[in-house]
Formats: structure tokens, sequence, C-alpha cells
């Protein structure tokens, strides 16, 4: 069983599509890594993964062995800083070309999902992060159902919800929140995302998507909010160019002074990056956020396998 | 066993079976299984040994008889469009929206809206409709009024609380599907927007088979700007293709961000490949035309008001406009009057 060397099991679920469900996994995931932690990620959005990209290892093929397959390394465990590995499994690493359709119905996604968690190859994992479509479906049901068979107790932690603020998008998320309730799944807390831009410009914060909403969801449900994550146009060019991120002079998150001075670019021109993509996300404006947010979810995940 | 890396099933397959019930199975479907609905069920080679063998063997294969019942039920629709994107939170229910309110100002048109989006329903509320509930009569199940000339139909209409979760799975949902088709009473409708989930699975690949025979105009593609929404939608245009559905032009939502303090555009959801107009280029569909993110635009679906009408001078609405006459080039109809300056 490829399920037993883990020590917590983390979902990450939202009703809702775009909510930023991958690009929470992927911030989880790499907090989790600067804790020190070892990390794996699963995504199973059969037909949009987007996993691959967020990492940067769209190329990457998955090695197959002897009753199974072995995850993607996005980078191994550095004990001189303090970070734990991370692993990632999805399906986009088994389509031959990346933009081809994947058209599934059910049952077959169903056997894909229940294959990703038997036949993965994590060894030892201190946590498990599994990304998933949104909606409350095949996937869903198919997790859920593997899951509570084959996972002991202490080590599903739960799930982490992502939504974003506006009425529109927590009306999908409160129909995530039943599924959980009614499959038993213990929900860890709720994440706000986008909830309001700050201008690169001018340093003023709009609420593009209003803001608010997914605290009041959290409070009528009674589960744990986890925090508001502003959106950090940052965060897209570091993902998507690899870009460590720079904010100008005077910009505050949470009250706190983030701005960078500008760098000296080298001498043609670039400024030089091979570090790892964890190493530039401690850059982000978003990395403190989520380290707090990351301690919640260690300490819920704790509590579980104690209890 | 070892687990397989094989290719994943051609769609060619997936998309020529088609849709029936499936048989009653003695055991769960194998991992080999070729789909006990499929032309293939009972016959293929990986069903020697399977219990189910005999009983999908003797299934009826062929064409589903209710799709001339749904042909007949949709005669009096002229177009069908189908809003699409393989990424989730675009702007598909919203962009469906606002089309079915553009077309909707001309009081002589009558639009349809169906929403096949079984688990995550956004279109009641985005229309205002979000406490009706389906009338059943003789003629069939009535759909909901958000206008004198615009109906609408969604699974939210169906749900005891609003809040409930629909936990199905994908032949439950194709079966409600086919019946907001055949058993809805759309009556003369001059468009028909079908809104749906993310992804390319069942629901879509219910839709195609289910309209194929009454002809479906075209689907509109939905995306971001950024990278990660181009490489999902990218599936989704390979899909429109394999299906052989006509994409009638992608639209770019989102595409930058105007801070109401500084005037400053910023790219939010930065197009760092090109954004959608590249992608267009690229597959060779046309571009509709990029709408920028107003918070406003959200904040009228949150209310279930019409963007058009609360504000129309806003930069997006221009923009929308722009967009759905091009959108009726391409079925066509002739822009300027289906959206007049």
């Amino acid at each position: 069983m490829s399920l037993s060397k883990i020590k917590h099991i983390v979902l990450v679920l939202s009703g809702k599509g775009g909510v930023g469900k991958s690009s929470v996994t992927t911030q989880l995931a790499l907090s989790l890594s600067l804790a020190g932690h070892s990390v794996g990620v699963l995504d199973v959005d059969l037909t949009g993964p987007s996993i691959p990209r967020m990492f940067g290892i769209e190329d990457a093929k998955v090695t197959q062995a002897p009753g199974g397959w072995l995850p993607i390394t996005v980078h191994d465990a550095d004990s001189a800083t303090g970070i734990g590995s991370l692993r990632v499994m999805s399906l986009g690493f088994l389509l031959p070309r990346r933009g081809d359709a994947v058209v599934w119905r059910g049952p077959k996604k169903t056997a894909m999902v229940r294959q990703f968690l038997s036949d993965v190859f994590w060894d030892e994992l201190d946590f498990l992060l599994i990304d998933t479509p949104p909606g409350t479906s095949d996937e869903h049901i198919s997790l859920a159902e593997t899951l509570l068979q084959k996972a002991r107790p202490d080590q599903l932690a739960g799930a982490v919800v992502v939504t974003t603020p506006q009425a529109v998008a927590t009306a999908d998320v409160r129909k995530e929140l039943n599924f959980c309730t009614k499959t038993g799944i213990k929900v860890i807390g709720v994440i706000e995302n986008m909830s309001g831009f700050i201008c690169p410009n001018c340093s003023e914060c709009t609420n593009i998507f209003m803001s608010g909403g997914g605290e009041v969801m959290a409070n009528d449900f009674g589960v744990c909010f986890l925090g508001r994550v502003p959106i950090d146009p940052q965060f897209l060019v570091l993902i998507e160019t690899g870009k460590t991120p720079r904010y100008p002079e005077g910009t505050e998150v949470n009250g706190q002074d983030i701005s960078t001075p500008a760098q000296e670019p080298d001498a043609d021109g670039a400024v030089k990056e091979t570090v790892l993509l964890v190493h530039k996300y401690q850059d982000c404006s978003l990395a403190p956020i989520f380290k707090t947010m990351t301690a919640d979810v260690i300490s819920a995940a704790q509590q579980t396998s104690r209890s | 066993m070892a687990p397989s890396l094989e290719e994943p099933e051609a769609v060619q397959d997936v998309l020529a079976n088609p849709l029936k019930q499936k048989p009653q199975l003695v055991a769960p479907e194998p991992e080999h299984c070729p789909g006990p609905e499929s032309e293939q069920a009972g016959v293929a080679d990986s069903c020697a040994g399977c219990p189910n063998q005999k009983i999908c063997a003797a299934a009826p294969k062929g064409p589903d008889p209710d799709i001339p019942v749904i042909t007949a039920r949709l005669a009096g629709v002229r177009h069908k469009i189908l809003i699409l994107s393989g990424k989730g939170g675009v702007g598909k229910s919203t962009f469906t929206c606002l089309l079915a309110h553009a077309f909707a100002t001309n009081p002589e048109t009558t639009v349809g809206v169906m929403d096949t989006d079984i688990c995550g329903p956004s279109i009641p509320k985005m229309l205002g409709v979000e406490s009706e509930t389906i009338h059943v009569s003789s003629a069939g199940w009535s759909p909901a009024w958000a206008m004198d000339n615009l109906a609408v139909m969604s699974i939210q209409f169906m749900l005891p609380n609003r809040d409930d979760a629909i936990i199905w799975r994908g032949p439950k949902k194709n079966g409600l599907i086919k019946q907001f088709l055949k058993d809805v009473e759309w009556g003369d409708l001059d468009f028909l927007l079908v809104d749906t989930p993310p992804g390319t699975s069942d629901e879509h690949l219910s839709v195609n088979t289910f309209l194929k025979e009454s002809g479906i105009d075209g689907a509109v593609m939905v995306t971001t700007p950024q990278e990660v929404s181009l490489l999902d939608v990218r599936k989704e245009i390979d899909f429109c293709r394999k299906a052989s559905i006509r994409i009638l032009g992608l639209v770019e939502n989102m595409s930058a961000f105007i801070c109401p303090k500084c005037a400053h555009a910023n790219e939010i959801f930065r197009a760092t490949t090109g954004g959608g107009r590249a992608l267009a280029v690229e597959m060779g569909i046309p571009f509709l035309g990029s709408v920028p993110l107003d918070p406003r635009i959200g904040m009228a679906c949150d209310y279930g008001e019409s963007f058009f009408d609360s504000f129309p001078d806003s930069p997006a609405c221009v923009a929308l406009k722009g967009v759905v006459r091009e959108l009726a080039v391409q079925v066509g109809l002739d822009g300027k009057e289906i959206m007049p300056e």
C-alpha cells in the first residue's frame, strides 16, 4: 500500500473552478517544504491538470517501476537550508502532448483516481496534498471512498476548502462543505483567495471580487477560517516565468512592509536565477501569509493523528 | 499488477460510443472495461472472463432512442450555442448571462439558458432567479423566467435547500441533462445558450451527443490571459475539433484591471505567452475580443442584475458589446441589429 508511509493526507477542495485550488496547493506545498516537512502533491484534476505547470515541470515524464509509478521530484530535502523534499504526481505527466484533451467518462476517471492513490511510490512523506478538480462528482466520490477505506483515520487530516469572496463562488463552495459533511471528511479550514488586489503602481488595495465572503461562510458552517490571500501578480509571474518577486517601495501586506530595494541587474541585463522555486517563493508577499496558514494546517493534522 | 502507462483512451472512441442506459451489472466494471454502454461491450478481448460479459453483450446496441425526441422538442430553437472552457472560474457563466442579457435586450428575441453545471450551478444566482422552482405540466417542465423573454433551466431549481451538495457520478448527470433537453418545454427560442462545467467529461459528451442531430451552431470558448488557463482551453479546443463542434470564437476575459485610484492598467493574470489572441491565431479560430476585469461585473452577478443595464458606459460593457456583435456575425446574423450602438 503506497499510502502506508504517509503521515498526514490533506485534500484541497472547492466547489467552484478557478478559485485557486492549484495555486493554494502549490503554496501550501512550498510552505510545508520550507518548514522542513517532506511533501507530496497528487493532482487528480484529470481533465485539466495544472500542477505540472505550477511547479515548472511540464516536460517531466513519470518513471515506471515494478508495481507502481515514481513521482517527479521537484527538489530533494536539503538539511543545510532546512527544506523538506517535494515530489509531484499528475496525469499531466502521462499525456503525450500538452494540448491533448483527456475525454474520459466517470468510470474511467474513478479507476484512474484509485490507481493514483494506490500505485504511486511516495515513500516516506510527512504530508500528501491532493489537488482536486471543481465539483462534487466522480473524482471526489472516488477519492472520498478510497481514502475512507484505505487510509487510516489518523492519516486523513481533512480538507482545506478554497473559495473567492464573491457570493457566486461561495454559493458553490457551500455545496462542497456539505459534501464534506455528508462523506465524513473533516474540514481543516477555509481559505479566502483573491481577496483584494494591491495595485503595484500606487499600492492601493481594491477588492475586485469583494472581500469577506469566505469568512462569513466559514462562520455559517462553524468551520475554521484560515485566512485571506490577496491577489499578487508577482506570484503568477514567479510561476509563469520563474522571476523572483520584487515589490515597489511602500507595498504593505497585513501591515508589513515587504518592498524590496531595486536590485542591480547583472552586466548582461538580467538577474541570473538558478535558485530553486522554493527559495524564490520566500520573497513572495504571499509566503508569510501561507506560513501562518500552514502552521494551522500542521497543528490540525497533528491533532487528528494524536486523537 | 504493475500500472499501465498506456496512452489515454482515444477521444474518437468515446465520442463514437453513443450514450445509452448502462446495463445492470453484477460486478463492478474492471479497469480495462471498454464501457458497458459501448459498441464493444461484451465482445471486446478484455471482456473475456468478466462476470458481466453476458449482460453487456445482450444489452441493446445502436443510437439512443431519445435523441429523435430531443430533436423534436428543440425544433423551435433557432440557434444553439455552447459556452465552453477547459478551465474553471474564467467566466463561462458570467459570459453566458451577459450574452443572454444582450440578446434579450430586443423584446422580439426569446432566449433560453440551460445550465449543465450540475455540481456548481451559478446561472440562477447570476440571473436573479435563485429561489425559483420548476413547475411540471402535461406539456413538460416549465423553465424559470428571468425576464419576459429569458428562460432559465438549472438543477438549482430542484434542490430542497440552496446549499445542498449534488454528489452525483457521471451517468446520473447525463440523465438529468437529457431530461433538460427532452422534458423541458423550451418552446420557440431564438437562442439556446448552454453553459457547461469546466473540463472535458460526461456533461460535455452528453450535450454533444444529444444535440448533434438537432444541430449546434457552435461553441464559444472563454479564457483568461495566463498560460495556466490557456493550457486547459487548448485541450477544450482539441475536444471540439475531435467532436466536430464548430468553434465560433475565443473570448479573453479578465484581461486587464484598471486601478480605480491611479487608472493604471494592471495585467493581473498576465499573458506571458500572448494571451487569448495568440492562442486564437495559433489554433486558427476567430478572436472575439478581450473584456477587462471590472469588479462591477462580479457585483452585478452577485445581485442577479444585468450589467448592461446597470453600467452601460463602462469600458467592460463597451468591450462586451463588441464581443456580442462579433459573435452574432459568426452565427450568421447582423451584429448591429443584435447589439445596436
